[in-house]
């Protein structure tokens, strides 16, 4: 009785009754189309199995070799972020009628999800200030990406203008993409934390389908979107802004500011780091647009006794109807995690998305104020930020043994920027969020000072 | 939008006597809150001070305000609305729509995998790299690949990944190859992918068994085929047979085989698609390895390949160094680059990588000889009410064509519709396209002979209705919160939001 799992119910007399049913001997004459020749006959070199007991030790011992949050105090952003997860998320998430359940292509028994997908498009339009949302993306850097095919399509131009404060893994990405798409991708410098607008303004031309920028950025500084717009708009390209969407509880939205396309990562929004994914890009667009988004969306209607319903819809976008000319090759989206985000905004709330924006905003500021203060450690930028901000530390400092010092010290310490930015060696990207504690803000401030 | 709240509690009405339900927005009611943050403990001063008046917002956005019981009762209402395979059977062909293990969910959240960031030291990763660069191998020798990236966030994002690197493959050696063969009964996102990768798409017909016609095949390809794009079994869940001379063929002309592995819980430990000739392979962990599509993602599209495309994989891959710690391997200078942030879904990886340890190689094999043999039983039992296009052996899924109803007026549409009455999620319909009427019926291994046997009682029945009372099937499903819903006035004049501000 090897056999015997406690997922799967066939019993030998089951076995016995269905072959008897399908008229053949054994279950092996039911893989008789399979060539002989590429039959594989031996045990895969897999790791075997375990009993439920001892897998959730050895799950557990996996984990236990990792430092978690619950442990360390974390100053670690870069686009992942260690924010507090509302109790009731987990909870709720956890309805295996949502977790369980497949894209909603039978909409009569799928109006949950399709609701709650329906209310997520219209918190991200509400916080982003734009026209319409889709149901999600993987992440948010290929939100980016996604954004900048967009672009390309809508104006049939195959350059792309990209700045260098945009998150290093997402130009990396679009790169990729862009490579795809037989797409060329400029990158325009910074200065003083921000994207240099000189370069910028000499960098656009007719050619250019979009400038995709992002703000904050990946300094944590936040770029003035209402002086790169015209410079965009002035050749007819689109803008396209990622963003933080927390920060929207106090940055004003990018929609208000001439945005065309408005994409980020949800994951301050209720997500576990999770070692960086699974996430949720979310993605929204002007009108005009609309047509052209990539992946799946979900539209208001009415049943046949006039009630009101959700359905997928503008699905002639889609592959499983355009095949080949559909406007992306996507075809899911991270609904679980969309839910995490329309959790999070329903229990934060209007005054409660402000709020901790705004403990954000005061506690970062008042760490790189104690940061600054250690001898030898300065703010690199000057430009104005939300929760993130760069320091430099003194010359030949590695920021690598650094962190590692403080990870002995219960600490996870900031972003080493010279791994994306040579010229940035020694500096590091430090996050602030609503978790940490004045405490744990002076200690780190101090411990930096002395290790430094 | 004219309702304010939702009047009266509808938990324990029956589905079709439930009133439309609120959205979030219209519960809210100003001066509710659902949060609880701390005082901020530093010295506080005006954001204005911070940053610049004109980059503030000047209109908060305009959030529900409610408490907490009233998110708990929304999103539960919410869910009661929702159809997963914990309520029941969910035949979705090419899906794969298994049961998903509740030890998965809980290994997942262990604050060890839930709680660590993509940029700690490695030192301080040990463990989840190790669970990585297992999973990696194991995936690898479950498909009969060399090496594996686990970055592909879904399907269509390995498919994409793959023909990247079959791109980035033939380029390297000076050869310039524009197209990619799929059959007829390929998966929508295989064109799709083929597209963004910068590849232009031929496709060929099948032949009458529903297999890839070789002449057909002979004549699409030259000196100008990148990579044939194949699943197998298909679509219409039959291996092919030919895979040997298939392989050949693209092969011979210069091209690569690409495998999608939507179909994989038919052949593992039987036979691998490394073995069957293919030099790229994406695997679904949301299908295959039991991780839960949670209403459309997150999901995993590891890709495997074969050695001679090993440089391409997207970078970090993670490695193991002689002193056995474990390392991202970022020096990869042939590599395609990223496809995505951070190292792939790693939240599914714990839960895939969890589920493999459940059953080993040989549970595994275990797993795709009762999903085949549930299959068979399933489309035996139904031959002779429904249409087979395809007799004999079938692996994992089958099709069937309702076409025989449409002399009573009824579409497989309806046959859909009316299950939802009887408590089932219906089977895939209309896909394939080249089956007319098509109904495609996955049952997976995780389901009994009894409640298989109750589906294919319904479907018997909803035959029998088709022929008797037309109409019953034509106007279902009569059990629902709504009832058949108006695509078209959504397509055309859409309500994308509630535009609440």
């Amino acid at each position: 009785m090897t056999n015997l799992h406690r997922y799967i119910p066939m019993t030998e007399q089951d076995q016995a009754d269905m072959l008897a049913t399908i008229g053949v001997q054994s279950t092996e004459e039911l893989f008789r189309d399979i060539p002989e020749a590429i039959r594989y006959r031996g045990v895969l070199p897999m790791s075997g199995a375990l009993d439920e007991i001892s897998l959730l030790g050895h799950m557990k011992e996996l984990a236990g070799r990792n430092a978690d949050t619950d442990s360390y105090a974390s100053f670690l952003g870069a686009g992942i972020y260690d924010h507090h997860v509302p109790v009731v998320i987990n909870h709720m998430i956890s309805r295996s009628e949502f977790y369980t359940a497949y894209t909603p292509y039978q909409p009569e028994i799928s109006q949950g999800e399709l609701q709650a997908i329906f209310e997520f498009q219209s918190y991200i339009c509400e916080l982003t200030g734009m026209a319409v949302a889709n149901a999600s993306m993987y992440d948010g850097v290929t939100a980016l990406s996604e954004a900048g095919a967009l672009a390309a399509g809508a104006t049939k131009r195959s350059r792309i203008v990209i700045s260098r404060a945009v998150h290093p893994e997402a130009r990396e990405t679009v790169r990729t993409m862009a490579r795809g798409l037989n797409l060329e991708i400029v990158e325009v410098g910074y200065a003083n934390g921000v994207t240099d607008l000189a370069e910028l303004q000499a960098a656009v031309t007719a050619e250019t389908a979009a400038v995709l920028v992002q703000s904050p950025n990946f300094f944590g500084c936040l770029e003035d979107l209402s002086a790169i717009e015209p410079i965009i708009h002035g050749v007819k390209g689109l803008f396209v802004v990622s963003t933080n969407p927390i920060s929207l509880g106090l940055i004003e939205a990018p929609g208000k500011l001439g945005a065309d396309i408005v994409v980020g990562d949800a994951q301050p929004l209720g997500i576990s780091q999770s070692l960086g994914g699974p996430t949720c890009g979310f993605f929204a667009v002007a009108e005009p647009l609309m047509r052209r988004m990539p992946g799946r969306i979900v539209g208001q209607t009415t049943d046949i006794d006039g009630k009101r319903g959700f359905v997928l819809t503008l699905q002639a976008r889609e592959q499983h109807i355009r095949r080949e000319k559909a406007t992306s090759n996507i075809c899911s989206n991270q609904a679980l995690l969309a839910l995490c985000a329309s959790i999070y905004l329903s229990t934060m709330g209007k005054q409660g998305l402000q709020d901790v924006a705004n403990l954000n905003l005061q506690k970062a500021h008042y760490a790189s104020a104690r940061l600054a203060e250690q001898p030898g450690i300065a703010l690199a930028f000057p430009a104005p930020f939300f929760n993130e901000f760069v320091i430099r530390l003194p010359e030949g400092t590695s920021v690598k043994e650094l962190n590692l010092k403080l990870l002995e010290a219960g600490v996870l310490g900031g972003y080493d920027l010279g791994l994306a930015y040579p010229e940035l060696a020694g500096h590091m990207l430090v996050a602030v969020t609503e978790k940490r504690t004045r405490a744990e803000i002076e200690s780190f401030a101090s411990r930096l000072g002395e290790l430094a | 939008m004219t309702k304010t709240t939702d009047t009266i509690n509808d938990s324990l009405l029956p589905a079709s006597a439930k009133p439309e339900k609120a959205l979030i927005f219209e519960l809210s009611k100003p001066g509710r809150v659902a949060y609880s943050l701390p005082a901020c403990d530093v010295p506080e001063a005006s954001p204005e001070t911070y940053i610049p008046a004109s980059m503030l917002r000047t209109i908060p956005a305009q959030l529900p305000e409610v408490y907490e019981v009233d998110v708990i009762r929304h999103y539960t209402e919410l869910s009661r609305r929702n159809f997963g395979v914990d309520n029941g059977f969910y035949p979705l062909g090419s899906c794969t729509m298994k049961y998903n293990p509740k030890i998965n969910e809980d290994t997942a959240r262990f604050g060890g995998f839930a709680k660590i960031h993509p940029y700690q030291p490695e030192e301080s990763l040990q463990g989840a790299l190790e669970l990585l660069y297992t999973l990696q191998n194991d995936l690898a020798a479950l498909t009969g690949m060399d090496q594996v990236t686990l970055q592909p966030a879904a399907g269509a994002h390995g498919e994409w990944t793959g023909l990247m690197m079959i791109r980035a493959y033939h380029e390297s050696r000076g050869d310039k190859r524009t197209k990619v063969i799929v059959p007829d009964s390929s998966h929508g996102t295989n064109p799709a992918s083929a597209t963004v990768a910068g590849f232009e798409t031929i496709t060929i017909k099948s032949d009458a068994r529903g297999m890839v016609d070789l002449d057909a095949l002979r004549a699409a390809v030259g000196s100008d085929t990148a990579a044939l794009m194949l699943t197998n079994p298909s679509t219409l869940g039959l291996f092919e047979e030919q895979i040997v001379e298939i392989a050949q063929i693209v092969h011979d002309a210069g091209g690569l085989l690409y495998y999608d592995g939507a179909n994989s819980n038919a052949i593992m430990g039987i036979t691998r698609p490394g073995d069957m000739g293919f030099d790229v392979v994406h695997l679904n962990l949301h299908k295959t390895m039991s991780t839960p599509h949670g209403g459309g993602g997150p999901g995993a599209g590891p890709v495997g390949v074969k050695s001679k495309l090993i440089p391409y994989l997207p970078k970090p891959i993670v490695g193991r160094r002689e002193d056995g710690a474990y390392f991202f391997d970022y020096d990869r200078p042939e590599s395609i680059g990223r496809v995505k942030a951070y190292y792939g879904n790693f939240g599914i990886l714990v839960r895939a990588y969890t589920y493999i340890r459940t059953y080993g190689p040989e549970g595994l094999r275990h797993v795709s000889e009762c999903a085949v043999l549930n299959a068979n039983y399933m489309m035996h039992r139904l031959a002779s009410h429904y249409e087979i296009p395809y007799p004999g052996v079938c692996k994992h899924e089958f099709v069937m064509s309702g076409r025989g109803l449409k002399q009573y007026g009824v579409r497989t549409l309806d046959v859909a519709k009316r299950l939802l009455d009887f408590g089932y999620h219906p089977p895939t319909i209309y896909f394939p396209l080249n089956v007319e009427e098509c109904i495609m019926i996955e049952p997976t291994e995780t389901e009994s002979k009894e409640t298989l046997d109750g589906f294919i009682d319904t479907m018997i029945r909803i035959a029998e209705e088709a022929r008797t009372t037309p109409e019953l099937v034509i106007n279902a499903p009569y059990d629902t919160v709504v009832r058949r819903l108006d695509e078209t006035t959504a397509a055309r004049k859409p309500v994308l939001n509630c535009a609440c501000s």
